[in-house]
């Protein structure tokens, strides 16, 4: 039985495969400092931000690609790779009427209306293609509370005092080689600004789309919570089936003032790659967030299912007294993908706290590694930290890995990490089966019963997305 | 309603059964007992199919379809229930989410719609009524952390919210005491009907006192050797079973 059911999962097909017949605008291939101008000057952007960017590129320029990270994959070429593309459009859009069908089209075959009257979830939305953001719903609604919520580019543009003040502050300009490269070519993404003692009465929600062909997508997104705030964020992403290895490099700053607290989930479904391993995004994200005031909460959810290659550590850093950070992530490869995925949670302040959750599920020959660190510094007295960090094999030519870190210089910290690995039994599989249960239904079962911990932690429409979505990446993969 | 002709199964190498032969007919209750290894077990396996056991010869008719022809899920849903004699966990799925999941793909099979939230809720609380379980336990991830006794309890519950034809019921007694026992057993046998049958597999006569069945059947390495009414049970009980396996070895 357990062949048959591997071969029938490796032939599950990628769902979100098609590309969308939009005209683009594009740079010419290649980095150079020419195209950082080309960039900057397309976006119309004010003298500071491109010397923001040339700081970034030189800097980036003298940096190497790090290689601790437990995936291979052949040299990238960044000479070989589009920086910038654009859907073209006759001007911007005025309103929501005026965008291209093609594009409204293009969302709605992801499910994603932009029509504000047609949604009933009260979902605001940005959605990013390429390399902008064509359009965000629901931004008067949230204007009335003072809540910004727009395009990066916007931000720019609109609110220069606090993209100067916040840009970089979390995830410095020289923190690491992809994140590095991103501040140098950066094209779009999302802000949000939440003010004082506002509680966002909406889901935001940032939509990602690459759509052209060898175009890597850099996009960044800083959330600023003002003292008492509260926000929920959701991150969604697709791509076309193509042949080529294409980048996605992307920053996620979140900054959180005294009693703020900010909720950001994640549903990572890039292009994985062939299921001969031919092609699929490498999704090299740097996302981290900073507790700064004190009694302020970060909460990271991640659904990973996509990626040929995934590197990514959403992290906190708690800086302010009794700040809390929160991971809780399910990465889900098959076939020939690998990730290595995890959190940092840096204790500063006193009384903070920490939990990480992580579940891999591996399954084909896919290559699944969860990295972790927990540092307790030195004025962090009674610092708690509780990781889980549990593994779901099925078929026997997949990994799992763990490599968890913990750093303590502070002898009253409490901390507790648990691990478990385990497989999904041909005893469970009959248990159902024997109740009626067929073998695709009894697999989605368990791993949503296995995932339920984290799946829980995301907000109640998407979390059904989500389920449905580690079914279909795992139809028919037992073993 | 259950014909078995000449079933022989194999693991391996190695022959289980070598030539069982049992009628059972609509509202019956068989029981199979017999010394350890004799193959109790495999039979109801081999029923419900469970893959790891090789089919070698004979056959078995179900409601005049050819079982052994059937995948497992679809034997289920045909009405065949397996009580386990070591129920599976599956963490972080409910009882509750499980059943809705297997009650609403029997009905897909059969050409039923799926049953909503209210229909579903209700026909639960009836038969948590008749198995005598509760709710709170049907809440938790299936059988994780279940003591032995809860775990039997929820098997005749998943029993109840199936209605199957032709119940198997493996060694259901095991590790049970003496209330927990009288609980499952009072289940199963609000469970019986003039059409619905029942196959227990049993060690020890005990069970037998609560669910008393129409025949008892003795099996000795892979054959049912002994056949009779519910006094067998009994004299199984007094003499053991050297007896029986004296009088096979004689023949």
């Amino acid at each position: 039985m357990s062949k048959d059911i591997i071969q029938e999962f490796t032939s599950k097909e990628y769902e979100h495969g098609w590309t969308s017949n939009l005209e683009a605008d594009a740079a010419p291939k290649g980095l150079n400092e020419d195209i950082i101008r080309f960039i900057s000057a397309k976006k119309n952007e004010p003298e500071w931000m491109l010397e923001w960017r040339l700081k970034a590129y030189r800097l980036w320029i003298t940096m190497k690609e790090p290689t601790w990270a437990n995936v291979t994959y052949p040299p990238i070429d960044y000479q070989d790779s589009i920086y910038y593309s654009a859907p073209k459009q006759n001007a911007i859009p005025k309103n929501l009427e005026d965008i291209d069908p093609e594009l409204l089209k293009t969302f709605a075959k992801l499910g994603i209306s932009l029509t504000e009257q047609k949604r009933l979830t009260g979902v605001a939305v940005d959605a990013v293609i390429d390399s902008v953001s064509v359009a965000t719903t629901f931004k008067e609604t949230l204007g009335e509370l003072g809540i910004i919520f727009c395009s990066f580019s916007e931000a720019v543009q609109k609110h220069p005092e606090l993209i100067k003040k916040y840009m970089g502050s979390v995830v410095p300009v020289n923190d690491n080689y992809f994140a590095t490269l991103n501040s140098a070519v950066f094209t779009d993404g999302s802000f949000c600004y939440i003010p004082k003692g506002v509680r966002c009465p909406m889901e935001l929600s940032t939509y990602f789309r690459i759509n052209a062909a060898n175009t890597g997508q850099f996009e960044r997104t800083l959330i600023v919570a003002d003292e008492g705030s509260y926000v929920s964020y959701l991150e969604g992403c697709t791509a076309p089936m193509r042949d080529e290895n294409q980048m996605h490099a992307a920053i996620v700053e979140i900054y959180a003032m005294k009693d703020a607290q900010v909720k950001y989930s994640t549903v990572q479904n890039w292009y994985p790659g062939s299921k001969e391993g031919k092609g699929g995004i490498y999704n090299f994200v740097t996302k981290r967030g900073l507790c700064f005031g004190d009694n302020s909460k970060i909460s990271w959810t991640q659904v990973e299912t996509g990626s040929a290659i995934t590197w990514k550590y959403p992290s906190c850093i708690l800086k302010g007294d009794n700040s809390s950070g929160e991971f809780y992530s399910v990465a889900v490869t098959n076939n020939y993908q690998q990730a290595d995925t995890g959190s940092k949670m840096i204790h500063i302040g006193k009384n903070t706290k920490s939990r990480i959750v992580s579940k891999g599920i591996s399954a084909g020959r896919s290559q699944n590694s969860y990295r972790g660190q927990v540092h307790i510094m030195k004025r962090a007295d009674n610092a708690r930290n509780f990781s889980q960090c549990d593994s779901l094999l099925m078929g026997d030519q997949c990994g799992a890995h763990t490599f968890p870190y913990i750093d303590v210089e502070n002898k009253s910290a409490k901390i507790e990490h648990e691990a478990t690995t385990s497989k999904i039994g041909e005893d469970q599989i009959f248990y159902c089966l024997q109740r009626g249960i067929d073998e695709e239904s009894a697999v989605a079962l368990i791993v949503n019963g296995y995932a339920k911990e984290v799946l829980n932690q995301l907000p109640m429409e998407f979390a059904v997305e989500a389920q449905k979505l580690l079914a279909l990446t795992l139809e028919g993969s037992v073993g | 309603m259950l014909s078995i002709k000449n079933l022989h199964a194999a693991i391996g190498e190695k022959q289980i059964l070598q030539g069982i032969n049992l009628e059972v007919k609509p509202g019956e209750v068989h029981a199979i007992m017999g010394p350890n290894g004799s193959g109790k077990s495999t039979l109801a396996s081999v029923l419900a199919g469970r893959e790891e056991f090789e089919v070698t010869e004979g056959s078995v008719d179900f409601q005049g379809k050819d079982l052994l022809e059937m995948a497992p899920e679809d034997r289920a849903r045909e009405g065949i229930f397996l009580a386990f004699q070591y129920p599976v966990e599956i963490p972080g799925v409910s009882t509750i989410n499980f059943m809705k999941t297997a009650v609403n793909q029997i009905r897909k099979y059969r050409g039923l719609d799926s049953l909503d939230a209210v229909s579903f809720l209700s026909l639960m609380k009836e038969k948590m009524k008749l198995v005598e379980i509760d709710q709170s336990l049907l809440n938790r991830s299936l059988n994780e952390g279940f003591s032995g006794g809860e775990k039997k309890r929820n098997e005749i519950f998943q029993m109840a919210m199936l209605e199957p034809t032709l119940g198997i019921l493996d060694e259901t007694d095991s590790g049970l005491d003496i209330d927990a026992l009288r609980i499952v057993a009072n289940g199963v046998n609000k469970l019986r009907s003039k059409n619905k049958s029942i196959i227990v597999v049993t060690h020890y006569q005990r069970l037998l006192e609560y669910i008393v069945p129409d025949f008892v059947h003795v099996l000795y390495k892979g054959r049912i050797v002994k056949s009779g009414t519910k006094d067998l049970a009994l004299e199984l009980e007094a003499k053991g079973y050297d007896w029986i396996k004296d009088e096979v070895e004689a023949v």
